[in-house]
């Protein structure tokens, strides 16, 4: 079965900045992939990039086997229009560092809402999901709150369920736990711990949670310049690195 | 300074009466900022950068020469090249036109409050441009400038008597005509000012109350 994710020689500038430079990278159907390394090493935009908040300037993604940003008008490729972004962007999920939660509804809201306005689930239907995803998360008793009212921890569990509301293959998690406090990271940790049992899910996980990245991953990548500097299991990765940089980042890591 | 109290008594109808265009002129130049201040908005965010910075361009030009000069061009002038307008309706315009520039700032600091996070979080869930800002986005931007506008009504209201400039009977006027018939200016002024302080002064309140419900 062809990847799930397939990004092939993507290159990403911001002005002089080379932040991707020609990234290639596979991500299997139900693989946990974690990217770590150096801040501004572009792990963050390769989640960015396949969430299309990110254009491209040079490359291909293919998300589930077909290309995001091209799309075929008879027998053309023609650039991607609003339409075909919008059906490739329903096979993704993201859960971002700072939540973003819209403060303005309940958690039932934040988490109904959505696949109600975008999906067109009747009323009933976008509810039971919505209860039923809030309740996997562990916050039945806040349905009827406000963001704000809830701790950090709290507000990233309600992000959670609801990009899951939206049954998407892939899920991607950009540094979900970076704006907690140390105390509140451990509840988010339990709730990707439980989706890393779902054997459909795909997760990318950009992480500088070196004990969790290794503890649910099937393989980790190691960015440095906006390319992949060393992959394989964590068990490789992690105990005997070839690459001298990686070896020098986890060092750098475990002492701090 | 003597104040004739039978004089004022009998003259506080007709003010009264002309308070009522007054207020009205109020409205309908907040109604006409308010729309023209959202598409100057909206051009002052366009993909074309001439666009920008015409309408840029126009809104400091606005803002930078007077109200009464801007009213006597529309009034005296356009007429000789063909435009023709009532009084009402060229004060009206020339008020609305004048505040739209400040207003469109408003809206554009409005829009901008709302964190870029809430953009991306529409587009990660799949909302449509236009879904995402009226669901997301004005939601959001709305309530903090409801106070802001209500307070440029209120200071449009008591820019209204530029109007008396160019022939529109309102409660300015009202009391300029009585006060020459008669060579009596301390009791009209005098009403004029308390009516224009009692109305100001609801209003404020009106605001305060707003703002009070916004704010949770």
């Amino acid at each position: 079965m062809s990847p799930i994710i397939t990004l092939r020689d993507v290159r990403k500038t911001f002005g002089p900045l080379v932040v991707l430079d020609g990234l290639n990278m596979e991500v299997q159907r139900g693989e946990k992939v974690a990217l770590i390394g150096p801040s501004g090493s572009g792990k963050s935009t390769v989640l960015r990039t396949i969430m299309t908040l990110e254009t491209i300037d040079g490359g291909e993604i293919e998300i589930d086997g077909e290309s995001l940003w091209h799309m075929k008008r008879g027998s053309r490729v023609v650039p991607a229009n609003e339409a075909h972004l919008r059906r490739m962007r329903s096979k993704v999920g993201m859960v971002f560092q700072q939540f973003n939660l819209f403060p303005h509804w309940t958690v039932l809201k934040n988490v109904m809402n959505p696949v109600r306005t975008v999906l067109g689930l009747p009323e009933p239907e976008a509810r039971a999901r919505a209860e039923e995803l809030i309740a996997l998360v562990g916050l039945q008793d806040k349905v009827n709150q406000y963001p704000g009212r809830l701790s950090g921890g709290q507000q990233q569990r309600v992000a959670i369920a609801r990009a899951l509301a939206f049954r998407p293959k892939v899920m991607l998690f950009d540094e979900v736990t970076s704006a907690l406090d140390p105390e509140l990271v451990g509840e988010v940790l339990n709730v990707l711990r439980m989706l890393a049992h779902e054997h459909d899910l795909t997760m990318i996980m950009v992480t500088h949670q070196m004990g969790f990245a290794r503890e649910i991953s099937d393989r980790i990548l190691f960015f440095e310049h906006g390319r992949i500097a060393e992959e394989g299991t964590p068990e490789k990765v992690f105990n005997c690195p070839t690459n001298d940089r990686t070896r020098a980042f986890l060092t750098a890591v475990r002492q701090a | 300074m003597p104040f004739d109290f039978e004089f004022a008594k009998s003259i506080l109808p007709h003010l009264l009466e002309a308070s009522v265009i007054t207020i009205a002129a109020t409205f309908v130049s907040f109604a006409i900022a308010l729309v023209i201040g959202l598409f100057l908005a909206l051009g002052l965010r366009s993909r074309f950068a001439l666009v920008r910075r015409g309408i840029w361009g126009a809104t400091q030009f606005i803002r930078s020469t007077p109200l009464l000069v801007q009213l006597y061009f529309l009034f005296f002038v356009l007429p000789e090249i063909g435009i023709t307008m009532p009084p009402f309706l060229t004060g009206v315009i020339g008020l609305g036109a004048h505040y739209s520039c400040y207003i469109a700032e408003v809206y554009r600091a409005g829009l901008e409050s709302v964190p870029k996070g809430q953009w991306e979080a529409a587009v990660a869930l799949n909302y449509g441009r236009s879904r995402a800002m009226t669901e997301i986005i004005l939601p959001q931007a709305i309530p903090p400038m409801i106070p802001v506008l209500a307070n440029y009504m209120i200071t449009m209201f008591k820019d209204t008597p530029v109007m008396a400039s160019i022939t529109v009977i309102e409660l300015m006027q009202t009391a300029n005509i009585i006060a020459s018939e008669r060579f009596l200016y301390v009791e009209p002024m005098t009403l004029v000012g308390l009516i224009f302080l009692a109305l100001s002064l609801v209003a404020s309140f009106g605001v305060r109350l707003i703002e009070g419900r916004l704010v949770r």
